[in-house]
C-alpha cells in the first residue's frame, strides 16, 4: 500500500517527533509511507477564520501534493476534518470545477491516524510499550467531526505497560480553537483551566490527545503550572517501544 | 424594564468582564452541567432520537422553502376564526401596532408570557414610553424585570443570579414582597404568586409570543412550564401574539414531532407542564379580542442566506447554550442580545447583517468550533458550517480596504493610497497564504525557524514537563498567547528537513 502522509503544518514545523512516531510505526506495520514534499497546510487557519480566498491556493497546492495515493494518512483529527469537511467549500469559492472534482477525489482518501490504523489496517494492537500513567483527551474534531469514537481508546488499551486513566468531562473542548485561542484568549484560557483541572485529578503522567494544536494549548498550561504532567500524541504513544 | 443590549462591546471585552466574577461561573457551571445532565437523560430514552431530529429539521426546512404560502394559509385560517393578523417588516412596526391595540382600548397595563420575539423587539420598553406598564409574568422573566436586568439564557433568564440575590430584588421592587421574605424558594415564589395573581385578575389585554403557528388550522401554541402564561392567555379580554414568521409550520401532524422535541431538548422533561393552544376567539369562553403580529425584523435576510437559513428551524430550547463551554464560562450577556450562546452568535449576525458593527462582527468568532451545540441540537443546525460561512462573510465585509492594505504590504510595487490601515490579521492571513501554497517558502520558513530553535535551545532554561525547552511570556502579539500558556520553542530541525536528511524519498 502506498500511504502518503500529511503530517500537518504544525507537526512539521513545531512537533516534528509526532510525524517520525508515524513514520516509525507505519513502517512498523509493514506501511509503505511516503511524505509528499509538495504538502504544506490544510488550510483550516484560513478557513476557520473566514479568509477563503485566502485558503484558495493553499487547498490548489494540498490536492496537487496528494494526488494519486491510496491512502493520505494524518496524526490530526482536526486537519483530516477540515479536509474532508472544508476544501469542498474553499474549491466551491474558486468557482474552479477541476478543483472541486480533484478536492473530491483527494479528500475521500484521508484518514485520521486512528482511523487508519483500526479501519484500514485492521489492528487494534500495534505492539507498543509504553509503562505510564496515561489519561487520553478526545479532542472535539476527532470526537464530533470525525466520529471516530473509541478507536483511540482501543489502541491505547493494547499497549503494553500503558496503566489508562478516565479523564472527567473527557468530551468538553479544551478550548483551544485555531485562532479562538488568541482571538478570545480570555475564555479560551478559562475553558483551558478546567481541562487542565481535570487532567491533573486523573493523577496521570501523561495526557495523551490525537491533536498536537489542543495539547500545544493543554501542554502549555500544564507547563506554566509546573504540573509535572506532560503531554504526548497519541502516535508517539503507538510507536513507542521503550528499549523493547 | 430600562436595561438595554444597545452599545455593548465586543464578545472578547464582554466576556473578560462576565470571566472574573466568580458567583456568575459558579451559577452557570452549576445550572449548565445540572440541565445537561437532565436532558442527556431524557434524551438517551428515546431510541429513534436521531430520527425525530431528522424529521424536524427536514419539516422547518420544507415549511421555510415554501414560507410564504404557509404564511398565506396561517392568515386566512387566523381570520376565518376571527383574529386579526397584522404584518410587521421590523420591530418599529411590531410594536408600534402592539401600542395601537392597547391605546384603542385605553389600557395602560399589560400582563406578558415569556417571549422571546416580544424582547428581540424590545416592546416592553417601547410600551413603557407609551405609558403602558408591560408586567413580565414568567418568574424569571419577572425578577429580570424586577431586578432591571438584562435575561442571559432563552429558557432561564435569570440563571445568572442566586437565591439571596432575588429576594433582594423582591424586597425592593416588588409591590407587596413581605418585609420578613427569606430566600427558600418556595416563599420568593409564593411572593411572586401573591404579586402576579393580582396583575392577572386587573389586567385586560395579554400578550404573547407562539411557540408555534399551525397553517391549517390558525392555531398558536405556547409551551411553559408556570402555568403563568396560560393565566395570561386566559384571562384578559384582548390577546396580542407577536410571532416571528418562521413559527409557522403546516399542520397539528409536524407538532408531534416538535413536542417530543422540544421539551427534552430544553427543559430536560419528558413532557412540559403546560401546553396552551388557542384557535381563534371562542365566544363567552377566554379573550374576545385577538390579534396576531407576523415579524420579520430580518428574518427574511436571514432566509436569503443559503448557509445561514437553517438557523431559522430554531425551536429556542436552548439545549446549545446548555453544552457550550464559551456560554458555560461568560454567560449569556456578553453575547449582546436577548438570544446568547451558540444559537446567538450566528442568529444576531444573520437577522442583523455583518460588516456594520463590530459586536455583530465579533459573535462568528465567539466559539471554538468544538460542534457540541451541533450535536445537541433538535433541529440539527450545524453550526460549526454557519459559524465558518460567517466569518468568511465578516471577512468578506472588511475586504475592501484588507485587500488594498495587503498590496501594499506585500508587493509595494507601486505605491497605494489606504484609506484606513488593513487589520493585522488580514495581513498576517495573506502572508500565511502565500507562504503556505508552495512548499519551498515554506521550507524555507523553516529552516529560520530551525537557527532559531538551534540558537533558543542555548539560551533558554525552562523546560516543559518531559524536557522541551519552552518559551514564557512574550511581549506584543505573542502575548495573547502566553499570558496562561508556556510556548514550546521551535525545534532545531523541522520534520521536512529531517525526512531529506534521512533520505526520504518524495
Ligand atoms: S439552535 Fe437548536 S439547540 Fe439552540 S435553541 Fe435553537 S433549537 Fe435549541
Amino acid at each position: 500500500m502506498r500511504a502518503a502522509l500529511l503530517v500537518t503544518c504544525i507537526n512539521d514545523a513545531v512537533f516534528p517527533d509526532t510525524g517520525k512516531a508515524v513514520v516509525r510505526l507505519l513502517s512498523r506495520l509493514g506501511v509503505d509511507v511516503e511524505f509528499p514534499s509538495g504538502q504544506t497546510c490544510c488550510a483550516q487557519p484560513m478557513v476557520n477564520t473566514g479568509y477563503l480566498d485566502e485558503a484558495v491556493p493553499v487547498v490548489r497546492s494540498f490536492v496537487d501534493a496528494f494526488a494519486g495515493y491510496d491512502a493520505i494518512v494524518a496524526p490530526s483529527g482536526s486537519c483530516a476534518g477540515s479536509v474532508r469537511h472544508q476544501h469542498g467549500i474553499v474549491a466551491r469559492r474558486s468557482d474552479d470545477a477541476a478543483l472541486a472534482a480533484a478536492v473530491a477525489e483527494t479528500s475521500a482518501r484521508v484518514y485520521e491516524l486512528s482511523e487508519f490504523l483500526v479501519d484500514v489496517l485492521g489492528v487494534d494492537d500495534v505492539g507498543a510499550y509504553f509503562p505510564h500513567a496515561v489519561t487520553y483527551h478526545p479532542t472535539c474534531h476527532s470526537l464530533r467531526m470525525l466520529d471516530v469514537g473509541d478507536r483511540p481508546m482501543r489502541l491505547l488499551r493494547a499497549v503494553r505497560g500503558l496503566r489508562l486513566t478516565e479523564l472527567p468531562a473527557a468530551e468538553e473542548c479544551c478550548g483551544f480553537g485555531g485562532t479562538f485561542a488568541v482571538k478570545n484568549a480570555d475564555t479560551s484560557v478559562a475553558m483551558g483551566a478546567d481541562k487542565v483541572r481535570h487532567v491533573r485529578e486523573t493523577g496521570a503522567e501523561v495526557l495523551v490527545a490525537g491533536d498536537n494544536s489542543c495539547l500545544m494549548h493543554i501542554g502549555g498550561m500544564l507547563s506554566r503550572q509546573r504540573s509535572g504532567v506532560r503531554v504526548l500524541h497519541l502516535a508517539e504513544v503507538l510507536a513507542s517501544t521503550e528499549g523493547r | 424594564m430600562s436595561a438595554t443590549f444597545v452599545g455593548m462591546p465586543a464578545f472578547p471585552d464582554a466576556a473578560r468582564s462576565a470571566l472574573a466574577d466568580s458567583q456568575l461561573r459558579g451559577n452557570l457551571a452549576h445550572a449548565t452541567s445540572t440541565i445537561r445532565g437532565k436532558r442527556a437523560q431524557v434524551v438517551g430514552e428515546v431510541s429513534e432520537w436521531e430520527e425525530l431530529r431528522l424529521a424536524g429539521a427536514a419539516i422547518k426546512d420544507n415549511t421555510l422553502h415554501h414560507l410564504d404560502e404557509h404564511l398565506l394559509r396561517l392568515e386566512r385560517s387566523l381570520t376565518e376564526r376571527g383574529a386579526t393578523v397584522h404584518w410587521a417588516r421590523d420591530a418599529a412596526e411590531a410594536c408600534a401596532i402592539v401600542a395601537g391595540i392597547a391605546q384603542q382600548h385605553g389600557v395602560d397595563e399589560v400582563v406578558k408570557v415569556k417571549s422571546m420575539a416580544t424582547q428581540e423587539i424590545e416592546l416592553n420598553e417601547f410600551l413603557a414610553e407609551q405609558g403602558i406598564a408591560a408586567w413580565e409574568t414568567d418568574l424569571a422573566e419577572l425578577i429580570v424585570q424586577l431586578g432591571d436586568d438584562l435575561p442571559s439564557h432563552i429558557l432561564v433568564p435569570a440563571i445568572h443570579r442566586n437565591r439571596a440575590e432575588i429576594r433582594e430584588i423582591f424586597r425592593a421592587k416588588m409591590p407587596g414582597a413581605p418585609d420578613d421574605l427569606t430566600d427558600n424558594p418556595a416563599d420568593l415564589a409564593a411572593a411572586a404568586r401573591l404579586h402576579l395573581r393580582q396583575k392577572f385578575l386587573s389586567a385586560r389585554m395579554a400578550v404573547s409570543g407562539a411557540n408555534f403557528a399551525v397553517a391549517d388550522t390558525g392555531t398558536l401554541m405556547v409551551v411553559e412550564s408556570e402555568g403563568n402564561g396560560r393565566m395570561c392567555l386566559t384571562l384578559p379580554d384582548i390577546l396580542v401574539s407577536v410571532v416571528g414568521i418562521e413559527k409557522v409550520v403546516p399542520s397539528w401532524d409536524d407538532l408531534d414531532v416538535f413536542l417530543q422535541l422540544l421539551p427534552r431538548s430544553s427543559t430536560g422533561e419528558r413532557m412540559n407542564p403546560y401546553t396552551s393552544t388557542w384557535t381563534g376567539v371562542t365566544p363567552g369562553d377566554g379573550p374576545q379580542e385577538m390579534h396576531v403580529v407576523l415579524l420579520d425584523n430580518g428574518r427574511t435576510r436571514a432566509l436569503a442566506d443559503e448557509v445561514g437559513r437553517q438557523a431559522l428551524r430554531c425551536i429556542r430550547c436552548s439545549a446549545c447554550l446548555n453544552v457550550c463551554p464559551v456560554y458555560e464560562r461568560t454567560g449569556g450577556h456578553a453575547y449582546g442580545s436577548v438570544y446568547p450562546g451558540p444559537i446567538g452568535a450566528i442568529l444576531n449576525p444573520l437577522l442583523r447583517g455583518v460588516g456594520h458593527d463590530k459586536q455583530l462582527d465579533s459573535l462568528p468568532y465567539a466559539s471554538s468550533l468544538c460542534g457540541a451545540c451541533f450535536e445537541a441540537c433538535p433541529v440539527r443546525i450545524d453550526f460549526p458550517e454557519v459559524l465558518v460561512h460567517l466569518r468568511s462573510k465578516v471577512v468578506d465585509a472588511h475586504r475592501g480596504r484588507a485587500e488594498r492594505g495587503v498590496r501594499c504590504t506585500l508587493r509595494a510595487e507601486r505605491p497605494v493610497r489606504l484609506g484606513r490601515a488593513p487589520k493585522p490579521e488580514a495581513v498576517a492571513m495573506k502572508a500565511a497564504s502565500w507562504a503556505l501554497r508552495d512548499a519551498g517558502r515554506l521550507g524555507r520558513l523553516e529552516r529560520l525557524a530551525g537557527a532559531a530553535g538551534r540558537l533558543l535551545a542555548r539560551v533558554l532554561r525552562r523546560s516543559a514537563p518531559g524536557g522541551r525547552r519552552v518559551l514564557g511570556s512574550l511581549p506584543g502579539p505573542g502575548a495573547r498567547w502566553t499570558t496562561a500558556r508556556d510556548v514550546p520553542a521551535p525545534p532545531t530541525e523541522s520534520f521536512r528537513e529531517w525526512w531529506q536528511r534521512e533520505g526520504g524519498r518524495s
